[in-house]
């Protein structure tokens, strides 16, 4: 069945044939993450894809993951491109580690998990918040939602860990 | 230098200086064409064509590419009377250009077509903005789109970002040094009469322009114009009978790519982009390395782009890109001249097209500068390079171009002066 819902005025949808999509928002949308895992060499991966991109087996089996994780990289968009973001400026779009299968299968690589900044309600981090996050920052997942069979992971800020003296931010603020 | 395993570029496959190119056109570079993509490429494509000394009716091969914001060589070659024994159109944006001439000499060696002809044609200010503005920002987002899109994620200058920023993480990367591509390049379209943005700009006047995206300022990223390119390429022994010196062609990479290109950043470092794959193809394959390049069109979508593409493609140390590019190397008058036009920063937005146009006519000797034309009717290069004056590069032998789609993929290709 097609998902289709509206986003801070955009229109989101994931068709009837889109399993791999499907799959994975639905467990988003019932806020509990899962990604896909191997059935044959039981890596996990990200984002949802139709075979396994170490062993291109066709078969997997989605699995609970915990949603936290370190800031690997980021951006900051100050001229917003899409309408829906406008208001939003600046945000952040946070590349982010997962603690899970982090440095395997080879020690660059990662579950790089990408969203916003929110705050721990799924709105938009202030410009306040905005500053105070970088590389090296400790997050974890939060979801917005959109409708039935479709939410949007999100990253917050890990109030639990220990967090980087300093994260690491671009020298010009 | 060692080959790959996966590679077989020094078997007897390979052609260096078998085929060169030996037309190149353009329209001009304008925000504001008044005509159609199909009008653009064919102003293009003819100037090409007289270009070389050919006529329509010897152009029987011809191909281009597009994100569907350009006309098909089906009509093109009907405009210009060409009939075509090959023909192909295909999806694609920078990178392209090398990747498509390696896709030329292929047809053409496999006796498909005798003489191709490559254009890009786009409204890339006035209809599709290249730099995803107007109605594609509003596009509805679906499926895959979900986890990029969705998240604001979508331009080309957001897309790339995070290579950018962990570069000047893991490296110490600063602004005032990126900057410098822009300063650079900028000096060197100042000499260049077609260039849309001929101002030159300093590193303060870049690092006070607004952000766009962090690491992004507005004088990072490229201009959006409206504009058509194309070139011709046919074998090395019919080009002896043309009008201009033959840039012959040493060796291509062609979208070479970093694993998961579903999405690239799954594999790290992210600070490393397709060069470091490219050139272990191109190098052995042109049969020469960095330190014989005389000057480089390297793809300036951005000024990181250009930067992160010279190391690594070897020009000098992963990491040492910021001091490369601030060292004066990269200007006219330096010992390795990079986008000697202008570039993507300047010049005008082509997907690649006009860095291989550029480095043609340097190839020739007779890149169009403001130098005077003598009575013999060539113009007299006098190397003065200050504003307003010479931009061709002394003695020239052999050019890289360094082509990039994203971190993930990038085409590459090595020219050298013909007889």
């Amino acid at each position: 069945m097609t998902v289709k819902g509206d986003y801070m005025g955009m229109a989101l949808s994931i068709d009837d044939l889109d399993g791999e999509n499907l799959g994975y928002f639905k467990h988003c949308a019932d806020h509990n993450y899962h990604l896909q895992k191997c059935d044959d060499c039981s890596l996990l991966r990200y984002p949802p894809t139709t075979a396994c991109p170490w062993c291109a087996s066709g078969n997997s089996t989605w699995t609970p993951v915990e949603g936290k994780g370190t800031v690997y990289s980021y951006l900051e968009v100050h001229h917003a491109i899409q309408p829906a973001f406008k208001a939003k400026a600046p945000y952040m779009v946070l590349l982010v580690d997962l603690d899970t299968q982090q440095g395997k299968p080879t020690p660059d690589e990662a579950l790089r998990v990408a969203a916003n900044l929110t705050l721990p309600n799924g709105e938009f981090a202030p410009p306040e918040v905005v500053k105070t996050v970088g590389i090296g920052t400790r997050v974890r997942m939060v979801f917005s939602d959109v409708a039935d069979g479709l939410a949007l992971p999100q990253w917050t800020i890990d109030e639990t860990a220990t967090q980087p003296a300093k994260p690491w931010r671009y020298p010009q603020e | 230098m060692p080959l790959p395993a996966d590679t077989d570029v020094s078997t007897p496959k390979f052609l260096r200086d078998k085929y060169a190119i030996v037309g190149v056109g353009e329209t001009t570079y304008t925000r504001g064409s008044g005509k159609t993509t199909r009008a653009l490429g064919t102003w293009a494509l003819r100037n090409a064509i007289a270009d070389a000394g050919l006529k329509s009716s010897d152009i029987d091969g011809m191909l281009s590419y597009s994100g569907n914001d350009s006309t098909p060589s089906t009509f093109m070659a009907g405009d210009i009377g060409a009939r075509l024994n090959f023909y192909m159109d295909c999806m694609g944006g920078g990178s392209s250009t090398e990747a498509l001439v390696g896709i030329a000499i292929g047809v053409m060696e496999a006796g498909l077509c005798n003489c191709v002809a490559i254009f890009r044609a786009m409204n890339g200010f006035s209809q599709v903005r290249i730099g995803g503005t107007g109605a594609r920002s509003a596009a509805p987002v679906n499926g895959d789109m979900l986890h990029n899109r969705a998240y604001g994620w979508q331009s080309a200058g957001q897309n790339f970002a995070p290579t950018f920023m962990r570069h000047m993480y893991e490296y110490g990367t600063k602004p005032e040094q990126v900057a410098m591509v822009k300063v650079v390049h900028s000096e060197h379209a100042s000499n260049n009469p077609k260039a849309y943005y001929k101002k030159r700009f300093t590193v303060d006047e870049v690092l006070s322009s607004r952000i766009i995206c962090k690491p992004l300022h507005l004088l990072d990223c490229c201009v959006e114009t409206d504009n058509a390119t194309a070139i011709v390429v046919t074998r090395a022994d019919r080009a002896k009978d043309m009008r201009h010196t033959p840039a012959l062609i040493r060796g291509i990479a062609g979208r070479c790519s970093k694993p998961r290109l579903d999405m690239h950043y799954q594999h790290g470092p992210i600070s490393r982009v397709a060069g470091y794959y490219a050139k272990d193809i191109l190098w052995p394959n042109a049969g020469v390395g960095p330190e014989d390049i005389d000057a480089v069109g390297a793809y300036d979508a951005f000024t990181f782009t250009s930067m992160l593409q010279l190391e690594d493609y070897g020009f000098c140390k992963k990491g040492e890109g910021g001091e490369y590019v601030s060292s004066g190397i990269t200007r006219l008058g330096g010992k390795r001249p990079q986008n000697t036009s202008g570039g993507h920063l300047c010049e005008g937005y082509t997907h690649g097209m006009n860095m291989v146009i550029e480095n043609v006519r340097q190839l020739r000797h007779d890149v169009d500068d403001y130098c005077p034309i003598g009575p013999d009717g060539k113009r007299q290069h006098t190397y003065d390079y200050r504003e307003g004056g010479c931009r061709q590069v002394k003695n020239i032998e052999v050019t890289a171009n360094l082509g990039w789609a994203n971190p993930a993929t990038g085409s590459a290709m090595v020219m050298r002066r013909g007889a």
